[in-house]
């Protein structure tokens, strides 16, 4: 943002106030927002719990324990959450303070291709533990 | 890209020093904040000491100053009782209005009068409110209704009266809203909590009969949902407000409406 808005001398200042209107798009954001952040509460709880048991752990008793199906599933819960809402967050920081239209627009787009990067990442490590265990068996 | 200095226009510097005249009982010292547009130039801070024996508030001091040491200080006042919101201005540091500030709730030593912060300033402590206006006028601040006007007045239960207090009552003093960092931002988009407490006032109207679309109008990324619940302006309002909890308000009625 340049000038203040509404120092315009031609334009009225409620057309600059009005300008494109409502983008529609804001609860939807404002709501999963609210729904990763719950969810996160019991999951990080449970993640730290299961670090506590994998600190002495050797390599193959990790691997066996992200392997159990309920651990499993949960750690790519945990991932998924964890990445969206992160996303999330990051994005209304950007909005708030990145001013420069391309960069605003390419950090945004680079937001959005990390977080699910990120996610698809983890999501794809654990499920290769999971089926590596399983195949074992 | 990013802004790290101020702009040149926005350095103030030091300016004139108004002593404390012969036979002064009970003096304190006022920075004032003062910038004119046909002198053009950067702001300065001029220095008045002002005989505050027999003065209650801010405001009573700044006309004093006007009236007895410096015709020049502009302002804008007009009921002097809190009710019209003109005399908004930063005092110590907190927006509030110059009336209804209390020389005794400041703290001992100088006093420094700024205008509303993160607006652009018409002269000395009046800031362009153009903008703040505008976007009032963009909520239609008015009672919406598709039903045919009856013989008389349209009926409002005194529960449904009840849920208009803490918002009717604000005077459109702009002290939140330029307080808010969110605005500061993103004014040209962000409503800004006076505004969005306005809005709230109408949709929780029982006889207002566009609510849908009132709230069509804020389920926008900027309009409503930069509010990141600082709570600048509940702090800030002098008439006791609670803008933020309008604003939550809202956001619930958006979310009841979908979920």
């Amino acid at each position: 943002m340049s000038a203040y808005p509404g120092q315009d001398s031609l334009r009225t200042p409620l057309k600059i106030a009005r300008a494109l209107g409502p983008g529609r798009s804001g609860v939807h954001h404002w709501w999963l927002q609210r729904v990763t952040a719950i969810a996160l509460i019991p999951l990080s709880i449970w993640f730290l719990f299961l670090m506590g048991t994998l600190v002495h752990a050797s390599y193959p008793m990790v691997l066996a324990t992200i392997a159990q199906p309920v651990q499993a599933v949960f750690l790519m819960v945990l991932s998924v959450c964890l990445f969206w809402h992160g996303a999330l967050g990051l994005q209304v920081i950007i909005e708030d303070y990145v001013h420069t239209r391309w960069l605003e627009i390419t950090l945004q787009v680079a937001l959005s291709f990390g977080a699910i990067l990120g996610a698809l990442a983890c999501v794809l490590a654990v499920l290769a533990i999971w089926l590596a265990g399983a195949a074992q068996h | 890209m990013a802004e790290f200095t101020l702009p040149k226009m926005s350095k103030v510097r030091k300016g004139k020093h108004h002593a404390a005249k012969p036979g002064a009982k009970n003096v304190r010292s006022f920075h004032v904040y003062r910038w004119d547009p046909d002198a053009g130039g950067n702001p300065r801070m001029d220095t008045y000491e002002v005989d505050v024996a027999g003065s209650a508030m801010v405001l009573d001091i700044l006309l004093k100053i006007k009236d007895e040491i410096d015709p020049t200080l502009t302002l804008r006042r007009s009921c002097r009782e809190g009710v019209c919101g003109s005399c908004s201005m930063n005092i110590d540091g907190e927006n509030t209005l110059a009336c209804t500030k209390g020389l005794d709730e400041l703290p001992q030593g100088p006093v420094s009068v700024y205008p509303l912060p993160h607006l652009p300033v018409v002269k000395d402590l009046v800031p362009d409110l153009r903008h703040f206006y505008a976007q009032y006028a963009s909520i239609q601040p008015w009672l919406q209704t598709q039903s045919a006007a009856g013989s008389r007045e349209r009926l409002q239960s005194p529960d449904d009266r009840k849920k208009l207090d803490g918002l009717y009552e604000c005077i459109l003093c702009a002290c939140c809203t330029a307080a808010c960092p969110s605005s500061w931002w993103n004014p040209d988009r962000f409503l800004g909590p006076a505004v969005l407490l306005q809005a709230n006032r109408w949709i929780v109207d029982s006889r207002d009969e566009a609510t849908g679309e009132r709230l069509d109008d804020l389920d926008d990324r900027f309009k409503l949902y930069r509010c990141h619940t600082i709570m600048n302006c509940t702090n800030t309002c002098p008439k006791g407000l609670n803008p933020a909890k309008a604003i939550a308000g809202i956001k619930q009625l958006l979310v009841s409406r979908t979920v």
